[in-house]
């Protein structure tokens, strides 16, 4: 009796295609993503942009920096690409932070003048001047990156400048090296010990003040300084996306059920035409998609104190255009399947893998260079990316116009092959 | 509304082989035929939801496609094409939006298809709370928000009760009261011999024959008439016999057809002199159910 009750159940299976894809598709393709996320691909493992603005010209500032640029996990721009070919000139402070807070850079570094005269701060004194850690706080992960491997390079990449500033101690304190003046010195050689041993290989310490190091750091947030609630907008936004993808697809799946029934029929054999129908029900999805998004915002501003009402604007313009290229996407769904069921096993298969890639489980920044790529093909990178300029970086809504032009043009391209494919319930 | 030579083929199936009908101002015309014969194919082409390999169709003298003939036309089809979370009121509502209709022409329409689908009492109720009958009225009153001048009701009583039925007939005679011109598919030859004026007879395809219903009878059979004869034996035994009568084996009778009542009595004898026995005789006048019988060898329902 059992075999022939899993008999019966493998032969349903084999021809339902989307549990199928569901039961084998799917799981493959998210451990797939998540080993190349989180499974220690080295050679993928994403690089951290670092600005960096030397104002000391000193030996000590450049033997870091050129410690720095010899780490395999940044890339470090002393100043920005050519522009048609022309140099730029060297990042400044102003510049620096200018460019993080465009979200160019998750992270800069400012050697301040004078940072070569005592650049090693020993206990919590601050000898020298205070290198300047200028960060986005969106990203977690790149400023205690850079301040750790700031301090592995003091160690690794500047012994003279480290023997020249000790000799200097020696001079200061000692006056000469007796036995008196030679046991001090031990002891202040192992107080350095002490010292790196405390700070770790990847050193640096979260807070306004990386002051436990070799080198004193003191971090400034240039974005998300005064937000109430930092990461909630990024979710509000990548959550938001995801869902709005499902009541999309969901929705436009009653075009299946019209069809099913003979209502489609009966409305075709009507004044209305195909392009009107699916017009009406991308315009429908559209403002079911916005209502969504703005309830998940109010939502977020209620519980959350997300600061909603001073980005109206923006959460306007960005709101609108992603649920258009939302809705087109569910109907483009709809439009290439047959049954609602297949609708579902699609849906859940291609937003599930899109949301994972597109930044709505895990900020992109934590993914392998190619994957964040591959994530520009979603919609939900760009909108995503359009409402952190909004809500995080507080950018004006002109500065939108990627996020908006590609999510808009997507739409179209999307709503184009929908009609193409729809085209099958136009005639027979 | 003219039909000239209309061919459809689904893949290596010939759906509509060369059709060619044409139907008069305020008649009732039905289309009789058994499932499959092509009847409703032939109605999605008149309401332009099929494109015919060939031939041409034209409604009020202008192609079935233009928004001129989707206005003249009203169509109920087989399916029940309603929204089944909306109430009476919303969905004839949206079909009527849908053909362009809009305030108070739209409410009147609306009061006018509620009354006549006897749904006056049940407007705010959604789809899905109505009875069979009622959802097919509804699915008909969906047809007729447009107050169109030819209606083409694809077999509107399929699964409906016997009460519903006659309702849904007096609906019809309304209509026609009206003025308005009906298409009436159906498998069902009573219906087709209570409603319709003229009646084409369809099979794979294929118009076989059109007429009133009385020249249907009298092409086919004159003014013969129909005797149906039980035997107690059935099957390959008497077929012989049947046959050598000009007689047809349906559904364990014989039946003949006879000019004057005194062949009824040669025919009994014959039997006699053969050894069958006879259980029961009957005399008919032919309808549409023995012209088709006697057109295709098979009857309506099968």
């Amino acid at each position: 009796m059992i075999p022939a009750i899993i008999r019966t159940a493998l032969i349903s299976l084999r021809r339902d295609r989307g549990a199928l894809a569901l039961s084998f598709v799917l799981p493959i393709a998210f451990f797939t993503i998540f080993a190349v996320i989180f499974g220690g691909r080295r050679d993928t493992t994403p690089k951290i942009t670092l600005l960096i603005v030397d104002e000391d010209h000193s030996r000590a500032s450049q033997r870091l920096i050129r410690g720095l640029e010899n780490e395999g996990s940044l890339r470090v721009f002393p100043r920005p690409a050519p522009k048609n070919g022309v140099e730029q000139p060297e990042y400044t402070a102003a510049s620096a932070e200018a460019a993080v807070r465009a979200g160019k850079a998750p992270v800069a570094l400012v050697i301040p003048q004078g940072f070569g005269q005592a650049p090693i701060s020993f206990g919590g004194e601050r000898d020298g001047a205070a290198i300047q850690l200028l960060k986005d706080s969106s990203d977690m992960v790149a400023s205690q990156m850079v301040a750790g491997l700031l301090q592995k390079v003091a160690m690794t990449a500047m012994p003279d400048v480290m023997a020249e500033q000790g000799t200097r101690v020696v001079d200061q304190y000692s006056g000469g090296l007796t036995a008196e003046q030679r046991r001090r010195m031990d002891e202040a050689l192992s107080f350095l010990r002490r010292q790196q041993a405390n700070s770790g290989a990847g050193g640096g310490n979260a807070g306004d003040t990386f002051g436990g190091g070799i080198i004193a750091v003191k971090t400034h947030d240039v974005v998300g300084e005064n937000k109430n609630n930092p990461m909630v907008s990024f979710y509000a936004a990548a959550i938001g996306v995801m869902f709005l993808l499902f009541t999309s697809s969901g929705a436009a799946g009653a075009l299946l059920d019209e069809a099913e029934s003979g209502t489609l029929d009966r409305v075709l054999s009507s004044r209305v035409t195909m392009s009107s129908l699916l017009a009406g029900k991308v315009c429908y999805n559209t403002l079911l998609a916005f209502v969504q998004l703005v309830v998940m915002f109010l939502w977020g501003w209620a519980v959350f104190k997300l600061d909603f009402w001073s980005h109206i604007p923006g959460f306007v313009v960005m709101g609108l255009t992603t649920a258009f290229a939302v809705a087109t996407f569910g109907i483009l769904l709809a439009s290439a399947c047959k049954t609602r069921a297949q609708l579902g096993a699609l849906s859940t298969l291609v937003i599930l893998i899109m949301s994972s890639i597109g930044g709505s489980m895990f900020p992109r920044f934590l993914m392998p260079e190619a994957m964040q790529k591959a994530g520009l093909l979603t919609i939900n990178a760009w909108a995503i990316d359009g409402f952190t300029k909004t809500f995080w970086r507080d950018e004006p809504v002109a500065h939108l116009w990627p996020q908006v032009a590609v999510l808009l043009v997507a739409g179209a391209v999307l709503f184009a092959i929908a009609h193409r494919l729809s085209r099958r319930w136009e005639y027979v | 509304m003219r039909i000239a030579e209309v061919v459809k083929h689904f893949g290596s199936v010939i759906a509509l082989d060369g059709v060619s009908l044409e139907m008069r101002p305020r008649e009732c015309f039905g289309l009789l035929g058994p499932n499959g014969a092509g009847k409703s194919t032939l109605i999605r082409s008149i309401v332009g939801r099929v494109r015919p390999d060939s031939g041409q169709i034209l409604i009020l003298g202008v192609a079935a496609e233009s928004a001129a003939a989707r206005a003249a036309l009203g169509w109920v089809p087989q399916e029940l094409a309603v929204y089944p979370r909306l109430t009476c009121r919303e969905n004839l509502a949206s079909f009527g939006r849908y053909h362009g209709l809009s305030g108070l022409r739209l409410q009147e329409a609306i009061t006018w298809c509620l009354d006549w689908a006897a749904l006056a009492d049940r407007a705010e109720e959604p789809v899905n709370r109505l009875s069979g009958g009622m959802k097919r009225r509804l699915n008909m009153a969906g047809g007729l928000i447009h107050r169109p001048r030819i209606v083409l009701m694809d077999e509107p009583t399929v699964g409906v009760d016997p009460q519903s039925r006659l309702r849904i007939f007096e609906m019809i005679e309304a209509l026609r009261r009206e003025g308005m011109s009906v298409i009436y598919t159906t498998h069902y030859m009573e219906e087709a011999e209570r409603l319709c004026d003229r009646i084409a007879i369809i099979d794979h395809g294929r118009i076989i024959a059109q007429g009133s219903k009385d020249e249907l009878i009298r092409n086919a059979f004159g003014s013969r008439s129909q005797v149906v004869v039980r035997l107690a034996d059935t099957g390959d035994r008497v077929l012989p016999w049947i046959e050598g009568h000009g007689g047809r084996s349906v559904d364990g009778t014989a039946q003949f057809t006879v000019e004057q009542p005194g062949e009824i009595a040669a025919l009994l004898q014959a039997a006699a002199n053969e050894g069958h026995e006879v259980l029961d005789v009957s005399l008919h006048r032919p309808n549409l159910e023995s012209v088709f019988l006697h057109l295709t060898g098979r009857e309506l329902r099968e």
